[in-house]
């Protein structure tokens, strides 16, 4: 019983490690957007476009890193896209933000029909294991660099926010459009910028899907994890660090079904499929009411009023 | 709302159309506009792929309104777009975006077939079997989506994420249950519940090959719109949408009427769900999941949430997915192409917003005294 215990607890922390890549990039590029004081629930599109462009970038070059690359650029249009029609007048946010889903899944499902069959070049795993001699250990330790370069730049994006003029301006946006406006701050570039670069992010989140982990390109590749990790986003109180603690969280709660049919255990497999959102829905619960969440929220996003 | 009806009277009637004329005009013109551009945007974005588009708008025509059957086809398919399009317009007219209209549907689909098991193996009468059904899909249905709109209300969870969230719950649900208790051992490549039988459908309006969901739809629609637009309950629902502080401060229940419209929303899903089982495919299972909540949502959008303007929109997109099967069949195109090109009107919609208020051809000629 203990041994079945350590094997689900490695499976969890491999899986962690593997399944919170793509929520943290698109828990980045949300927090940048949402900083500057807008909301784009539309990065499930950027996520599921950036999978197919990167899957089939890989493919046709050769290159996955290409097809990394490639993956930002799609989800930098949508972003752009995105920015470009929020800042006209009388255009809801929220609402662009379901267009842009559904705009950006049909797009990832009309070209990227003829990439389900073949195999395209995968991203290498840094093994960072093999000293533990323990083959599962070993196995859950294969690290991608896309995990690191993700903390990389949460790092960064913490430091930036606190001590570039860059992160003051984005984050005075966010707070309080007149005041960015009497420093002669263009509001409407700012969040244009911000959404395109949270959009090129998610984007890369989306190449992790299809090149890493799991793998492959289909239809069902995201169902719904753009979107878990918009909310991810309010309960790490747009914290880009706490963002990595989120997105381990998620992971990990994403990890469990799989890691218990490795013991065995396959009994509510639909179920477990199914902890992701309730702890998503729980974690929203929790922390809509909190004071906490309420004083760090940039002042002029819609999404908690 | 109660300025349009002050301004009305206060405008004299020679400048020209009146007002309520004015907006509707516009209310009309703008998406319809919208739609015309979606179409020109389409069509390049064909031109650019190397596809004829003048070939693929007559193939719509001819597959989604060219024969009687291509129009009862259309006409069935739209039945589900009412009803998931006045499950986003309904919430939408309080302020809430609610996005679970999939969820409530796949939900109410999958507990009407489920409790139809034990009622037809017992040989409970046909009509008392559907009755229980429909009424068990749609008090599913009202009570997924009523409780994110309490969540709203009693917690301030966003409403918009927690809807989508839910959907995928209730799929998962359905999966759970498909894969599991509830499985037909016949069902080997699609796992499905028992099928309720041929002579538990619910069958076609007389004359016709369309089932009754689209009634049904079209009745809950002219319902809807009447509670919406001529009750006290629809006034105080879209007061709290116009300003939700001015009706708090009225001593309106806010959150009564939240949760209300998103229980009569999921009824509504719910209720799709229940043709989509007793009329379509007799059973629940993966196919539950077609997408018309989504495309729901971009109905109530066209018709700019009111209930009498869904039915016509949804049949106009019951006619696209009518006409899909035959594009990916002519065409060699994929079945995402309907996709790509509802995501493009979706966009393109949304941008049309801006427009409101400000085109000079819907403004009354004589400003007159405004205050």
């Amino acid at each position: 019983m203990d041994n079945a215990l350590v094997t689900v607890l490695i499976a969890m922390l491999g899986g962690a490690i593997r399944v919170s890549t793509p929520f943290m990039f698109v828990a980045l590029g949300e927090t940048l957007t949402e900083k500057s004081g807008r909301i784009n629930l539309g990065l499930e599109g950027n996520l599921v476009l950036g999978a197919m462009v990167a899957y089939a970038v890989s493919y046709l070059s050769g290159n996955a890193w290409l097809g990394v690359l490639a993956a930002g650029g799609s989800g930098l249009c949508l972003g752009a896209l995105h920015g470009y029609i929020c800042k006209l007048p009388r255009v809801n946010d929220i609402a662009v933000g379901i267009a842009m889903m559904s705009f950006g899944t049909g797009l990832a499902f009309f070209f990227g029909k003829p990439f389900i069959q073949p195999s395209a070049p995968r991203l290498d795993a840094i093994p960072l294991g093999d000293w533990t001699g323990n083959p599962a250990l070993a196995q859950a330790l294969q690290v991608n660099p896309l995990f690191f370069v993700g903390i990389a730049l949460a790092v960064f994006m913490f430091w930036a926010f606190r001590n570039t003029r860059w992160g003051l301006i984005v984050r005075m946006t966010g707070d309080s459009a007149a005041s960015a406006k009497a420093m002669g701050v263009s509001v409407d570039l700012v969040r244009f910028l911000a959404t395109a670069a949270g959009g090129f992010l998610a984007g890369i989140g989306g190449a992790f899907l299809s090149l890493y982990y799991p793998g492959s390109w289909n239809q069902g590749l995201s169902s719904g994890q753009g979107l878990m990790a918009v909310a991810l986003v309010i309960f790490a109180r747009w914290d880009p660090i706490k963002c990595i603690f989120a997105a381990l969280l998620f992971g990990a709660a994403g990890a469990l079904g799989p890691s218990l049919q490795s013991i065995g255990i396959s009994q509510g497999y639909y179920f477990f499929n199914a902890a992701p959102y309730i702890l998503t829905l729980i974690i929203m619960i929790i922390s809509a009411g909190s004071k906490a969440s309420a004083r760090d929220v940039p002042g002029e996003l819609s999404i908690t009023k | 709302m109660t300025a349009e009806t002050a301004d009305s009277t206060a405008i004299p009637a020679k400048a020209g159309p009146s007002l309520g004329l004015l907006r509707l005009a516009e209310a009309v013109s703008i998406p319809v506009g919208a739609l015309l551009v979606s179409a020109v945007l389409f069509a390049l974005f064909l031109l650019a792929i190397g596809k004829d588009p003048i070939q693929f708008y007559q193939l719509i025509w001819t597959g989604g309104f060219g024969s009687s059957f291509s129009i009862q086809n259309s006409l069935q398919r739209a039945a589900p777009l009412i009803l998931t399009g006045l499950a986003f317009a309904i919430p939408a007219r309080i302020g809430l975006t609610m996005i679970g209209g999939e969820g409530a549907l796949v939900l109410g689909g999958f507990s009407a077939a489920a409790i139809a098991i034990p009622l037809v193996s017992n040989a409970v009468p046909v009509p008392l079997t559907l009755f229980v059904m429909a009424l068990t899909a749609v008090v599913s249905g009202g009570l997924w989506v009523g409780f994110t709109g309490w969540l709203k209300y009693a917690r301030g969870v966003n409403e918009t994420i927690a809807s989508l969230l839910m959907s995928y719950i209730a799929i998962a649900i359905m999966n759970f249950f498909v894969e599991g208790a509830l499985r037909d051992p016949a069902s080997a490549n699609k796992p499905s519940t028992m099928p309720i039988g041929d002579a538990y459908r619910v069958g076609a309006i007389p004359g016709t090959e369309v089932h009754w969901g689209f009634a049904a739809g079209v009745v809950l629609a002219l319902l809807l719109w009447v509670l919406m637009s001529r009750t006290t309950f629809g006034f105080a629902a879209r007061m709290t949408g116009g300003n939700l502080r001015a009706a708090r401060a009225q001593g309106l229940p806010v959150g009564w009427l939240m949760v209300v419209c998103c229980a009569i929303a999921g009824a509504c899903a719910g209720l799709a769900g229940f043709f989509e089982v007793a009329a379509i495919h007799g059973q629940a299972n993966a196919s539950l999941v077609a997408g018309y909540g989504f495309t729901g949502i971009l109905v109530a959008f066209l018709a700019r949430q009111n209930p009498l303007a869904v039915i016509p929109v949804a049949i106009l997109f019951g006619a696209l997915a009518a006409a899909g099967g035959v594009i990916q069949r002519r065409m060699g195109m994929p079945d995402a192409t309907i996709l790509v090109l509802q995501g493009m009107m979706f966009v393109v919609l949304l941008v049309s917003e801006t427009f409101y208020g400000r085109l000079k051809l819907f403004q009354p000629r004589a400003t007159g005294e405004r205050t």
